[in-house]
């Protein structure tokens, strides 16, 4: 039988759970003030006080986790004309029709695209947060900034949690991914199938 | 200030559905008629006396604005502005507090059920205890009113004397204004009142004399009778044509119902991709060819 490869070394590993965990969090803290059916969950955070004391904490844990993963991984998510072709393709790929897709590397099109959405998102929710921030930096700002960075933040945490919805998702659906993270260690045939390139840069090493 | 059960509420913050609003309670107002204000402040230091305020001792800021803004112990503030017209140096004295707008900022605005509530005869009230302090209510309001403290990082801003209006009684400002240039009743009556008194204005040369009751905001329970009625801005940047801003109304409007659905249909769409679709498995191979 073919060896397990290594994907994820202890220190990614570290640092993706700790942006997982730090992001649940701050999703469900900031979804309390976002909507009345969603303030139950303040509960979970000692209250409307506290979850709006610790929130912008948790976030700026998470950002600055975040950023270390992006500086990790940026570079194996450069955008190539096949992964424009997988994407193109979604379809197939959502069909479980891999097998029409272009090859892939490390990252396939769909997870290159989520990567930036990220990065995108959490650069904006890091900036606009702190615009808003009580009692440190809000009533330091223009009101029409504040009102600016709270619309865009809650718009910028909405895509985020669905990107992170989908990413979630992908890995309970493409079978033997969690491992990955969880382990470090995926199967020869999880990346033959999904990530072929990779699986051949791997092999040769 | 604490909830008074005797009052009805038309609307709750971060509430969807109706709070008790059975009693048929009369819209109240209070007019304050610029022209006859002579800037004692007497209604400032009734409004801290009534309500067990004391603002901190400040400095001088060189106009008579004392202190320089609202702060969360000081509800109400004379504003006092130079300007210059070309025949004469107006000095323009504004009583400057919360609106009590019908259509209040704030209360949509804000996140925390019950922070901020809108009794039955109008007035917008601020419910410490129900408050979490983010500062969303200053970031709803028109009028740059609420104040957040330093102390207890709750928000605050003038009652019109939830408490005492709740008994029967008028504002302590009201109460104690010596020259009757802050009134208080029903709404209509206030308007009708108003609208008299720039009439009688305009008679003795103010031409632009006129009431503000402000139709962006839905009107507002405390309203102006000012001289110079089509610039309000004279006085110390009175809004001319005050309206929730669209950024909070998209905020706080369409944004909430559509981010929820969103998020709801892509885990109700994962779900069923995976109910269609089935797990991707390479250890089985189940690739359609
Ligand atoms: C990057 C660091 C972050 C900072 C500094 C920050 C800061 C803030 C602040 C100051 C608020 C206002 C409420 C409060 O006072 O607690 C807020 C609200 C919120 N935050 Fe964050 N946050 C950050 C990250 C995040 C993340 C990662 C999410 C979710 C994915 C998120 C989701 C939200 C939501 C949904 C709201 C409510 C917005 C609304 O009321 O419409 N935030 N955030
Ligand atoms: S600070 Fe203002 S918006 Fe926030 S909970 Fe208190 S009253 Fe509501």
């Amino acid at each position: 039988m073919a060896k397990d490869i290594e994907r994820y070394n202890e220190s990614d590993r570290v640092n993706h759970w700790v942006i997982a965990i730090t992001f649940v969090l701050a999703a469900l803290s900031g979804l309390a003030f976002f909507h009345p059916s969603f303030y139950f969950l303040t509960n979970l955070f000692g209250g409307g006080p506290w979850t709006r004391i610790l929130h912008p904490f948790i976030g700026l844990i998470m950002f600055f986790a975040f950023v270390s993963m992006a500086f990790r991984f940026a570079h194996h998510n450069k955008m190539t004309d096949s992964d424009k072709q997988w994407l193109s393709q979604w379809r197939d790929a959502a069909n479980n029709e891999e097998h029409k897709l272009p090859p892939v590397g490390r990252y396939n099109g769909g997870q290159k695209v989520l990567f930036w959405v990220m990065v995108a998102c959490m650069a904006i929710l890091f900036a606009t947060g702190l615009l808003f921030w009580q009692p440190w930096f809000a009533g330091n700002q223009p009101i029409w900034l504040v009102r600016a960075a709270t619309l865009l933040h809650a718009v910028s945490a909405l895509v985020l949690i669905i990107g992170v919805m989908v990413h979630i998702y992908a890995a309970i659906w493409v079978k033997g991914t969690m491992r990955g993270m969880m382990q470090g260690t995926v199967t020869d045939k999880w990346a033959k199938k999904h990530h072929p390139l990779w699986h051949k840069e791997m092999s040769e090493k | 200030m604490t909830m008074q059960t005797s009052m009805d509420v038309t609307r709750r913050s971060a509430t969807t559905t109706p709070s008790s609003s059975i009693r048929e309670t009369p819209k109240v107002a209070k007019l304050i008629d610029e022209s006859k204000c002579i800037g004692c402040k007497a209604c400032q230091v009734a409004c801290q006396e009534w309500n067990d305020l004391k603002e901190d001792i400040g400095m001088n800021v060189g106009v008579y604005d004392n202190p320089a803004d609202l702060t969360a112990s000081s509800w109400t503030l004379m504003r006092f502005a130079e300007v210059e017209n070309e025949t004469r140096l107006d000095w323009l004295i504004r009583k400057d507090g919360c609106m009590h707008c019908a259509d209040p900022g704030c209360l949509k605005a804000c996140p925390s059920p019950g922070a901020i509530v809108q009794y039955a005869n109008g007035i917008v009230d601020f419910k410490q205890e129900n408050c979490i302090g983010c500062g969303y209510c200053v970031t709803g309001c028109p009028f740059d009113i609420p104040r957040i403290s330093k102390k207890d990082s709750k928000a605050y801003k003038c009652t019109l004397c939830s408490d005492r209006v709740s008994v029967g009684l008028e504002p302590a400002c009201v109460k104690t204004c010596p020259t009757g240039a802050i009134v208080f009743g029903g709404k209509d009556e206030m308007v009708a009142y108003g609208e008299k008194r720039a009439g009688e204005l305009k008679e003795r040369g103010y031409q632009k004399a006129a009431l503000y009751n402000p139709a962006g905001v839905g009107g507002t329970h405390v309203m102006y009778v000012l001289r110079h009625g089509d610039k309000p801005q004279e006085y110390s940047g009175l809004p001319a044509d005050p309206k929730v801003s669209p950024m909070v109304s998209l905020w706080k409007g369409i944004a909430k119902p559509l981010g929820v659905a969103a998020m709801g249909l892509t885990a109700l769409f994962a779900f069923l991709h995976y109910v269609r679709v089935g797990p991707n498995d390479a250890e089985v191979d189940n690739d359609k060819h």
